[in-house]
């Protein structure tokens, strides 16, 4: 993206800030209008309950002296950026990562089960989808299903996954990757699909006037030719990947990760944790997704195809 | 001995469906329609026979039978499950979510700037494992379905705003500029030119966010719920071992995520019959 394309999009970005800013204020005002009282201010209306009648944003109004203080809740409904930033400074770079608290260590644990299974699930995906291109029988047999099974929430099965595996015996990092690289698998697979169909009549008859063979015509032309494609569905994959093992620390009781950060900050009352971990988490999303992009652009213009990309 | 028997029934379903896919007929719309439906009927029978034969416990594996004969005794909880969590959570917030993404949609395209803003920053919210909220958004509405249509609503949004802002650029300068010489102002052009050509972008986030829909509102139940919902039971029953239960429930999600890709991709027909995509092949 140019410097042109920036611009508009970090506006939008100080918008989305600006609002969250502004909404900490109401969601947070009856909890900071407690706690001013306890600490011996004077609220108006007095009695806690009064105060549930109010919007959060008319009880502000009335007791100005409580914004300030909305933003620096201990333990607020609604965190303000800056909490959350020096949530995620201090344990990202104020930890060891090897550290329990460090969300780095978490990182981790969710991250290589991510890639371990986006790793096998694009592998089978790209198998498969070959298998599709050049078995009739697949292609009419499997396909139907493929497509079919983007309609249903897949998700839905991870807590069995992961307890059914634990019952045979297999936990830690491979559950949650066999999960991942189910969600990565069919977006995989129907773009490859699509990819390895690309190339035309005309381009196909041209290699046949050069007699190549079968597995000529997929090396050099199939398989470059599906190249877009692939890497649209990574990553689409990628992302899928990341939130199946997010969701396949859920409900295992998983001690380290994403998500039984969240799932700690949720039952432990401490928003600041589940905050810090879904930061944690868009980021190494973003990350992950910028990786795959990046290597797409390096061999889309390698190719020739940087153009159309 | 049940690996020869489930050998031989794959051999079978799938020699009856090379046939079917290598045979003269092979594009017709009822052998298209019947070869998938071979394929699977051999893989669940394979799945019976291999579980029976080989004595598999069905606190592993439970056979298709025993989840049929679950499905049929559990309709009334099953049905219960499927209001709670698809027609009060999964709808509410997919409705919500989609309008509010179609009013964002037109307030930013008003703008050529914010348009450019929006559709980066969109795409990229849109990558990012927003199941995450449904901690957060379970404390903030309570535990019933008013929190599971919230991160409904933030799931679907991005897809359908992104779509929808980049439907509402595709009609050309020529189109414009031929509304502008019938005097046309802001809205008619919009409702007549550009809201219609819009409709294959919008209806493709539409398409996107109906399984973004279900996964939000099952997988926030993990995070608290009342004791019903599809999430709720899916956690328990695998807490309890009822597989079975747990594969019922799976198949309501699966019929009801077809089904409602199903409407949406109907009404997709009706609306945008017109568009190369949609004309008999």
């Amino acid at each position: 993206m140019n410097i042109k394309g920036i611009i508009p999009a970090l506006v939008v970005v100080v918008i989305i800030f600006v609002i969250w800013t502004a909404a900490v204020i109401p969601m947070n005002a009856h909890l900071t209008a407690d706690q001013a009282q306890r600490d011996g201010f004077i609220m108006t209306p007095e009695a806690p309950r009064d105060r549930q009648e109010f919007l959060g944003l008319t009880l502000a109004i009335k007791n100005p002296e409580i914004i300030t203080m909305t933003y620096t809740l201990v333990r607020p409904r609604l965190p303000s950026p800056h909490q959350v930033a020096i949530e995620m400074y201090e344990t990202i770079f104020t930890k060891a990562p090897t550290s329990r608290r460090s969300l780095v260590y978490h990182a981790w644990v969710t991250l290589s089960a991510t890639l371990l299974g986006f790793v096998i699930g694009t592998t089978l995906g790209i198998l498969l989808a070959v298998g599709i291109v050049y078995n009739r029988t697949m292609d009419k047999s499997v396909m139907p299903w493929a497509i079919t099974s983007q309609t249903i929430p897949i998700l839905a099965l991870a807590p069995m996954i992961i307890v059914i595996l634990g019952a045979i015996g297999i936990q830690g990092l491979l559950p949650k990757s066999i999960i991942s690289a189910y969600l990565s698998f069919f977006p995989v697979v129907v773009g490859m699909v699509k990819g390895l169909r690309s190339p035309d009549g005309m381009q196909l008859d041209l290699l046949r006037t050069y007699s190549a063979n079968a597995n000529q015509g997929f090396w050099k032309l199939r398989l470059p030719a599906s190249m877009p494609y692939l890497f649209a569905s990574l990553k689409i994959g990628i992302s899928a990947a990341l939130v199946g093992a997010i969701v396949g620390e859920l409900p295992t009781g998983a001690r380290a990760g994403f998500g039984a950060r969240m799932l700690v900050g949720d039952q432990y009352g401490q928003p600041m944790v589940t905050w810090a971990a879904l930061f944690g988490a868009a980021i190494t999303a973003a990350l992950l997704v910028a990786i795959l992009s990046f290597i797409e652009r390096r061999t889309l213009a390698r190719m020739g195809m940087g153009a159309t990309a | 001995m049940a690996l020869i028997i489930a050998l031989s029934i794959w051999a079978t379903g799938w020699w009856i469906n090379a046939q079917l896919a290598n045979g003269p007929q092979s594009d017709s719309r009822t052998i298209s329609l019947i070869i998938p439906i071979i394929f699977g009927a051999t893989i669940i029978a394979i799945w019976q026979v291999l579980v029976t034969m080989l004595g598999i416990s069905p606190i592993i594996l439970p056979p298709p039978s025993s989840i049929a004969v679950r499905f049929a005794n559990e309709i009334p909880i099953l049905w219960a499950d499927f209001e709670q969590t698809i027609l009060k959570g999964a709808m509410t917030g997919y409705v919500v979510g989609m309008i509010a993404a179609f009013a964002v949609a037109l307030l930013a395209d008003r703008s050529e700037f914010l348009t450019k803003g929006i559709l980066p920053v969109g795409a990229f919210m849109a990558a990012l494992p927003i199941v995450g909220t449904a901690p957060i958004f379970v404390k903030w509405l309570g535990s019933d379905w008013q929190s599971k249509a919230a991160v409904v609503g933030v799931m679907v949004f991005f897809p359908i705003l992104v779509n929808t802002v980049a439907g509402l650029k595709v009609s050309s300068m020529m189109q414009r500029d031929l509304m502008r010489t019938y005097g046309a102002g802001y809205w008619p052009t919009l409702l007549k030119l550009r809201l219609p050509a819009a409709l294959p972008f919008m209806f493709n986030g539409l398409k996107i966010a109906t399984t973004l829909a279900l996964i939000g509102a099952i997988v926030a139940e993990f995070f608290g719920s009342p004791t019903v919902g599809m999430g709720f039971r899916i956690s328990t029953s695998v807490g309890q071992l009822a597989l079975d239960m747990v594969w019922a429930e799976i198949v309501v999600a699966a019929l009801a995520g077809s089904a409602f890709y199903g409407i949406i991709a109907t009404i997709e027909k009706r609306m945008t019959f017109w568009h190369p995509s949609q004309r008999e092949k």
